[in-house]
Formats: C-alpha cells, sequence, structure tokens
C-alpha cells in the first residue's frame, strides 16, 4: 500500500513523503519556490548548476560521483521547473532502495545528507562561488538556452507561450534568455542563492519503503543548517490571465527546416486547475487533442493526412491549452482550418459516446499509471505543494469520471483562439 | 508454465514455450494498478534482405517500420482507437533487428491483451490505406531528418560501416518508400509474423496462465520456419571513414565519437560483452572516469554527455556524444586517455565501484515495465536471459575490460561525426 505524509518540518519547510514498497529505488527531491520573473529566472536557474559542481567535503564532479557510485550508482541531479509562474529550483535524486543492496546497507541517511550538502555546503574559494564553476555553468546555461531550438517541436511550442504571454510572468522561460544568462555575474548569483536560502518555501520529498519518523529524522539532520531566521513564503503560481483579443496575434519564423511546425495557442477564459470546471477541461483536452483517438489525431493526421503528429495539452496552472503539429509549408492554410474546425464541432456537442468515454479513460488511466512511478508522484505532489493543493490522484479520477458531454461543451465555447506560431522553411 | 525465483531482484519469471513456437514471458506485479504487454517480432530495419520459400527478397528501405504503421489498421477500423477506447496507452517502434508493438492499461487487461494479439498477426492492407500511411510515414521522415542528434547518430553509423545494414535509415526514405506496395507487406508479415519468431512479454497485475491460455487461443496454431537474412558483404574490422561533418541549424555543434566493436554471435558471449562494454564505457567516459571531469572543466562537454554500448545482430558499437564547442578536441583527449589506460590500465578501485553503480542502476531499471519487457524480448532474440545481470555484472573482471579496450578502443576503429552550426548564424 501506499501512503503519503505530508508535514511542515519547520515554518516554511514542508516534507511530503511516499511511504511505498513497490519500487526498487527510492526517490528524493528539493525544491526551493521562487516567483518565475524575468529578472531573476536565469540567476536561479544558474544555482544547483553551479551547487551539484562540488561540496566542502566534495570539492569535484569526479568527488562527488565516487560518493554516488559507491551508493550503487545514485543520482542527485540539478533540477529546474517551471509550474505556472512558479520558478522550481532544486535537485532530485534517485538511490537504490535498501532491500535490493548486497548486504542491506542503510542508503537513505547518505543521500539525504549528500543532499543536504549539495544545497548547504558549496565548495567556495573567498566566500563565493568558485569563479571556474560560475564561469563554467554559465556557459553551460548559454549553450543550454540556444540549444532549444534544436528540438524544433519543442521549440516552436515555447516560442509560441513567449508571444502569447508577453508581459506575463508565464512568458519567461525557466532558464531565461540568452541576454539574461550571459549577463549573469558571480555576485549576482551568489545574492540569488542566499535570497532563495533565506525566503524560498523548501519542498522536500521522499518516496520509497522507509518509515516516515527514519525519514523526518534524515532530513532534519541533512538540511540542519538551512537557515531559520527569515520569513519563507510560496509564490502566487496560478495567475489565469483571459486576455482575450478580438483577432488572434500571427507570429512566423523562418528556418532552413524540411518540416514545418504550426502552433495555436488557447485560452481557456480563465479556468485552471484550480477552477471547479477544471475536470470537464482535462476532457475537452483529451477529446480535442490530448490522445490518438482524439478529435485532431484522426482528423488531422489520420483523415486528411496533412501531419505527422497534432496534439494539443493542458497548461493547467495558467488556463491555457497548446496545439502543436508538424506540416508542410503549403498545408498552413489548411491545417490551420482544420484545427479550428474540430474545436467548432465539440462546441456544437459533436462528440461521440466512445469519443467521451475514451477521454476519460485515457485520463483516469494516466492518473492511475502515474501512481506507479515514482518520477510521476513526485512530480504531481510538488504540482499539488505549488497550488496549495492537497487532492490525490484518485480523487481526481471521481470527479473526472463525472464529467458529462454538456460539461465538455460549455468548456469548450470558452476556449478561444489567441495566438498562433508558424515556423517555416526560408524562401530562396 | 516454468517458474524462476530471483530472490535478490524480487521478481519471478513465468516462461513457457506454446506448441506454435511462441515464447511467453510473465513478470507479475501484484502491487502495482498497471499492466504492460509487449509483442514483438525479430524483425527490423536491417532485414531487408531476406528469403521466404526458396525465393530471394530485397526489399525497400523502410518496410519495416512502414508495415508497423499498417499494422494498426483492421477490418473493422482501427486497433489503436479499439485500445484507447479502454484507456490504454497503445504505441509501437521498428528498430534495426525488431518491431515491438504494446500497451500499457490499468483496465480491461485482458481484452486490451486479445485486440494487441488479434492486429498483429491479422494484417489488412489496401491499395488505398498503403498510399494514405506514404504521406504520413513521408512527414515522419521529414520529421526527423530535421532532428539534428539523429542526423548526427546516422552519420556515426553511416562511417563505421561500410556494408552492414544497420546504416539504413529504420524509416527508410521517402523516395525509398513509395516502392511499397501491399503486396509487399503481405509477404514481409508471412515471413516474420509468424509465433515462432514472435515473442511476448507481459509484466503487471496479471495471472501469467491467463496470458498463455489467450495466446493460445488467438494465435495461428503452427509457427514458421526460420528465414535467412542477408546482411550484405563481411565488414572490416577498421572504420569505414575516419570523420563526417554536416551542417545543419543547430545553436552549438553536436558529435558522436563511435568505436567498431568485434560482434559476438554466441547469446552467453554477446550478453556477457555488453554489460562489459557498458561498464568499460563509463570507465572511460562516464561521470565518475578521470576523463568527463577533466573535459568537464575545460568547458569541453556539459551534462547532455553520455556513452553507451550498442548491438544488432553482427554489428556492435560503443559510442561517446553529446554537444561540445570543439568536438575534435574531445576525440583528441579520448584518445590520449585511451592510450594512458591501453599503458596503465584501469584503476582498481574506479572498477569495483563502477560495477556496485551498474548493478544497483540494472535493479532501478526494474522499475520500469517497459524496460523489463523490452530487455525480456531483446533477451529471448539474442538467446540469453536478461536476469543473470547480478551474476554476469560480479563476475566481470578489470583485466577483461583492458583487453576489451586494448582491442577495440583503437583510433583505426573509430570515427567521429559532427553536426555543426550553418555559417550565417550568429
Amino acid at each position: 500500500m501506499t501512503h503519503v505524509t505530508r508535514k511542515e518540518l519547520r515554518p516554511g519547510v514542508f516534507l511530503t513523503a511516499v511511504q511505498t514498497k513497490k519500487f526498487k529505488s527510492a526517490l528524493f527531491s528539493v525544491t526551493l519556490l521562487a516567483p518565475l520573473n524575468e529578472a531573476q529566472a536565469s540567476s536561479n536557474a544558474l544555482v544547483p548548476y553551479i551547487l551539484r559542481r562540488g561540496t566542502r567535503e566534495h570539492p569535484n564532479l569526479e568527488s562527488i560521483s565516487a560518493v554516488l557510485d559507491e551508493l550503487y550508482g545514485g543520482t542527485l541531479e540539478p533540477m529546474v521547473r517551471k509550474k505556472g509562474e512558479t520558478q522550481c529550483i532544486g535537485f532530485a535524486g534517485s538511490f537504490l532502495d535498501e532491500g535490493y543492496t548486497l548486504e542491506n546497507e542503510p542508503l537513505l541517511e547518505s543521500a539525504a545528507r549528500l543532499m543536504g550538502d549539495l544545497l548547504l555546503h558549496p565548495f567556495t574559494t573567498e566566500g563565493g562561488f568558485s569563479p571556474d564553476y560560475f564561469r563554467g555553468e554559465r556557459d553551460n546555461l548559454v549553450s543550454r538556452i540556444r540549444a532549444q531550438m534544436n528540438e524544433k517541436r519543442q521549440y516552436s511550442v515555447q516560442q509560441l507561450v513567449r508571444h502569447m504571454c508577453r508581459g506575463e510572468a508565464y512568458g519567461v522561460d525557466k532558464y531565461g534568455t540568452e541576454a539574461s544568462a550571459r549577463a549573469l555575474t558571480p555576485e549576482g548569483v551568489w545574492s540569488a542563492y542566499h535570497t532563495l536560502l533565506n525566503t524560498a518555501q523548501v519542498e522536500l520529498y521522499y518516496c520509497g519503503s522507509a518509515e516516515f519518523d527514519r525519514v523526518e529524522k534524515a532530513f532534519l539532520d541533512g538540511f540542519a543548517d538551512l537557515p531559520k531566521k527569515g520569513e519563507r513564503s510560496a509564490p502566487a503560481c496560478v495567475v489565469p490571465s483571459k486576455g482575450k483579443q478580438a483577432e488572434p496575434q500571427v507570429v512566423e519564423e523562418a528556418m532552413d527546416v524540411t518540416q514545418g511546425k504550426l502552433a495555436m495557442g488557447f485560452r481557456t477564459d480563465g479556468i485552471t486547475v484550480l477552477s471547479r470546471e477544471y475536470p470537464a477541461l482535462l476532457v475537452f483536452n483529451a477529446v480535442y487533442g490530448g490522445t490518438t483517438t482524439s478529435k485532431l489525431f484522426m482528423n488531422v493526421r489520420e483523415k486528411l493526412s496533412l501531419c505527422y503528429f497534432a496534439s494539443s495539452m493542458l497548461e493547467k496552472s495558467k488556463g491555457i491549452m497548446l496545439v502543436s503539429s508538424g506540416i508542410e509549408f503549403d498545408k498552413y492554410q489548411q491545417a490551420r482550418e482544420e484545427i479550428m474546425a474540430q474545436l467548432e464541432a465539440v462546441s456544437e456537442g459533436a462528440v461521440e459516446e466512445w469519443e467521451l468515454v475514451g477521454a476519460i479513460r485515457s485520463i483516469v488511466s494516466a492518473l492511475t499509471a502515474a501512481q506507479d512511478s515514482q518520477g510521476g508522484l513526485e512530480d504531481y505532489w510538488l504540482g499539488q505543494a505549488v497550488t496549495g493543493q492537497t487532492e490525490t490522484p484518485a480523487a481526481l479520477c471521481d470527479r473526472v469520471e463525472k464529467v458529462t458531454l454538456e460539461d465538455v461543451v460549455s468548456v469548450s465555447k470558452r476556449v478561444s483562439l489567441d495566438t498562433i506560431y508558424f515556423l517555416k522553411g526560408q524562401e530562396d | 508454465m516454468k517458474k524462476q525465483i530471483f530472490e535478490k531482484l524480487g521478481e519471478t519469471l513465468y516462461t513457457e514455450v506454446l506448441e506454435n513456437g511462441l515464447t511467453v514471458y510473465v513478470v507479475p506485479k501484484p502491487e502495482f494498478g498497471k499492466s504492460y504487454a509487449f509483442f514483438a517480432t525479430r524483425y527490423g530495419g536491417m532485414d531487408t534482405k531476406f528469403r521466404l520459400n526458396g525465393t530471394w527478397y530485397d526489399t525497400p528501405a523502410g518496410i519495416a517500420h512502414f508495415l508497423e504503421h499498417k499494422m494498426f489498421d483492421t477490418e473493422d477500423g482501427n486497433a489503436l482507437q479499439d485500445l484507447a477506447a479502454n484507456g490504454a496507452s497503445p504505441n509501437a517502434f521498428t528498430a534495426n533487428s525488431m518491431t515491438g508493438y504494446y500497451f500499457e492499461s490499468t483496465e480491461k487487461f485482458e481484452e486490451n491483451l486479445k485486440i494487441l494479439l488479434r492486429f498483429v498477426s491479422i494484417p489488412y492492407f489496401t491499395r488505398e490505406s498503403v498510399d494514405k500511411e506514404q504521406g504520413i510515414i513521408g512527414q515522419e521522415i521529414r520529421m526527423i531528418e530535421d532532428d539534428p542528434n539523429w542526423r548526427c547518430y546516422m552519420a556515426l553509423v553511416e562511417s563505421l560501416y561500410v556494408n552492414h545494414p544497420v546504416r539504413t535509415s529504420v524509416a527508410g526514405t521517402v523516395e525509398s518508400i513509395r516502392h511499397i506496395t501491399a503486396d509487399t507487406l503481405y509477404a514481409c508479415h508471412k515471413a516474420f509474423y509468424h509465433p515462432a519468431n514472435m515473442v511476448l512479454t507481459v509484466a503487471g497485475n496479471v495471472d501469467p496462465e491467463r496470458v498463455c491460455a489467450l495466446a493460445r487461443e488467438l494465435l495461428p496454431k503452427e509457427g514458421g520456419a526460420p528465414i535467412p537474412r542477408n546482411y550484405g558483404e563481411e565488414e572490416p574490422d577498421h572504420a569505414g571513414e575516419g570523420e563526417r561533418i554536416l551542417k545543419m541549424e543547430v545553436a552549438t555543434p553536436l558529435f558522436y565519437l563511435g568505436y567498431k566493436v568485434d560482434p559476438q554471435t554466441d547469446g552467453k558471449a554477446r550478453y556477457r560483452q555488453a554489460l562489459l562494454g557498458n561498464l568499460v564505457c563509463e570507465a572511460v567516459f562516464g561521470t565518475s572516469s578521470p576523463l568527463y571531469t577533466s573535459l568537464y572543466e575545460k568547458g569541453l562537454i556539459n551534462k547532455n554527455f553520455s556513452a553507451s554500448y550498442e548491438e544488432e545482430p553482427g554489428a556492435a558499437f560503443l559510442l561517446a556524444g553529446g554537444e561540445s564547442r570543439d568536438p575534435k578536441a574531445v576525440r583528441a583527449a579520448a584518445e590520449a586517455e585511451l592510450a594512458r589506460l591501453s599503458r596503465e590500465g584501469i584503476a582498481s578501485d574506479l572498477w569495483e565501484r563502477l560495477k556496485k553503480a551498474a548493478y544497483g542502476n540494472a535493479v532501478r531499471g526494474l522499475n520500469s515495465f517497459e524496460s523489463i519487457c523490452v530487455s525480456l524480448a531483446q533477451g529471448h532474440f539474442a538467446e540469453e536471459s536478461f536476469f543473470s545481470f547480478p551474476e554476469v555484472y560480479g563476475s566481470l573482471t578489470k583485466e577483461e575490460g583492458e583487453v576489451f579496450l586494448r582491442t577495440c578502443l583503437t583510433p583505426e576503429r573509430s570515427a567521429l561525426s559532427v553536426v555543426e552550426p550553418k555559417e550565417d548564424q550568429g
């Protein structure tokens, strides 16, 4: 059985522990919650990457790796995520569950301590980050941002969000921009690090076979040096914007590619993960473009052979839906019209019984399956923590099961096109 | 069914070979909500030349993958929809030497398994549906042609190999797939999709006996004969060409550095070499290796850098790659480090640590049903038991690693592929 315990260990420091014996590994994470904004995004994002280079005790990569190898090939990697308008910064790691070690060695305490050391006791020179580590990781961050254009599908969706939410915190990328990353200074990042340590809400997470009391003690010891003075608070995460405009804005970009990418952004009229209508929005998205039996897949891809992929996804904490498709350049108009026509079809109630049932089954199945994955569980519970919710996946499933066709139609009528982004080929 | 308990791993494996030659593996996982089924044939992108009923066939590149797409069509519609309507997440992939169909579901497992077994074993193609698929696959091919990482990988394999079909793209080209017809698809299905050439692996909250019973009930009563395949002229030991450079719309250069390794034919030797190859990869290129830290500190590699051992029937290679501002400098540093390791050997404490880490990683991999099912199928086709990894890791010696390194990781056997940014980019 899986048992979830959430406890405030100290003001603003929370531990969520999922106790279960079904996995071979134990998953750990520590996440600091900061408001996403243009000024701080890059420096916050850089912090865990510099920290990962060395601790007081293990001053370089090779010595950290040696410790991880001894812990049966554990991993502890920097994590930067964007959830709504909250930037989530920290580390996540996976270690062998103790029952599977060759001699039943305890690993929990060592893993929690190493994670605490990474966050709290960095390798420093002259009272700040090592200049080499700072420079190396800043350059890596710049390359990481530049490399976002390599994967064109993801890039097109990212560009869509940037244009659609210009002026809103949500329009900021989790790593910031190339320019903001280039402009970072060692002093600026050192100060961002301390602001995070002193003011950010801290989310600790464990999923594995150990009892809660032992987990709590291991984390309290590992993170004993977390500053106690400042007031820690959770930033506003869910900031919906109706932003209805008369005519959708259209953004085009040309690159030397063989396949075009058409991405279309819709507003949900303020419906978010916190809304009463959220389950209906989930079902609507699954009917429209979220699955391989959805209207977009069946019509835009299968029936009209317009593209290799066409799907929609929700940004649940923001109240937007993003459609992404790969098309030939000259199919732009046709694909765009078909994507709109399918939305129209849902609003007119042209949804068959099997489509509705299939959509509900696929959501229930995805939520159930996420509980069988340690990564999925961690991300689910972090999402709940960030949005201040405690609903279990099973309870959400119950609400999804009750969604009717009328609910779906009513939600679909509130969804409106906001921005179109088209990545096309270069004209010679 | 044969029942094997792997106590240290906390796993139980049920195995049965049916009368028609199909092997069924089931790993029960009663504590989970989901189940996963994987139905695979020993047939992939490499198998374009084969003999069926005395006649040699030379089929278009990309046909195995094309067939995979078309198998979802049924006389009454589409199996993807049927599975999805039950809340299952179905999909399929075509690799060089395997095509696999699978679903994961949390409800109606038996019903879903029936759909899977039926649609994979009963072909249904029409001229119209084949024509339409050419549009969809043409788009898929264009999409992967824009993927710099895939292009870089293919450039490496094309450089390492001269004849072996591992160098042809699994999806084929927009041109090659034009020659695919419903008739060729039927012939390929007949040759490779008979039970004796296939394997069914299941992990999850299921009853092993029921899985066997359903396979018995729904699949053809007789299996076919093994199909001889032609993988081309014998490969030289050395790489075909040393370096290949492409230019694409990328921000930072991508690269793969590869080493051509002597492939093993016997199942046990193949599996042992795969684990050894991965361990040597870690010792030379892994995050705990001296080379990794030195390259990382010089800013020549970043966190995307990784290395692995890959093998197919008749081909095996080790590759390391990622992003770098100067891939040639990475290659030079790797060659210097390999020369040093050949002279001085691998540090004993590093080797022992890496074995412990590799064991831990392999056990953690058992969290994934997909990984269990695909590994069991791969092991089956290679004729070696996947669950033997703890014993194999335990027995790998440093000396064995050093011999492998001295023999196979040499400059003549290596190739470098690079995708560079186009000049006009900032």
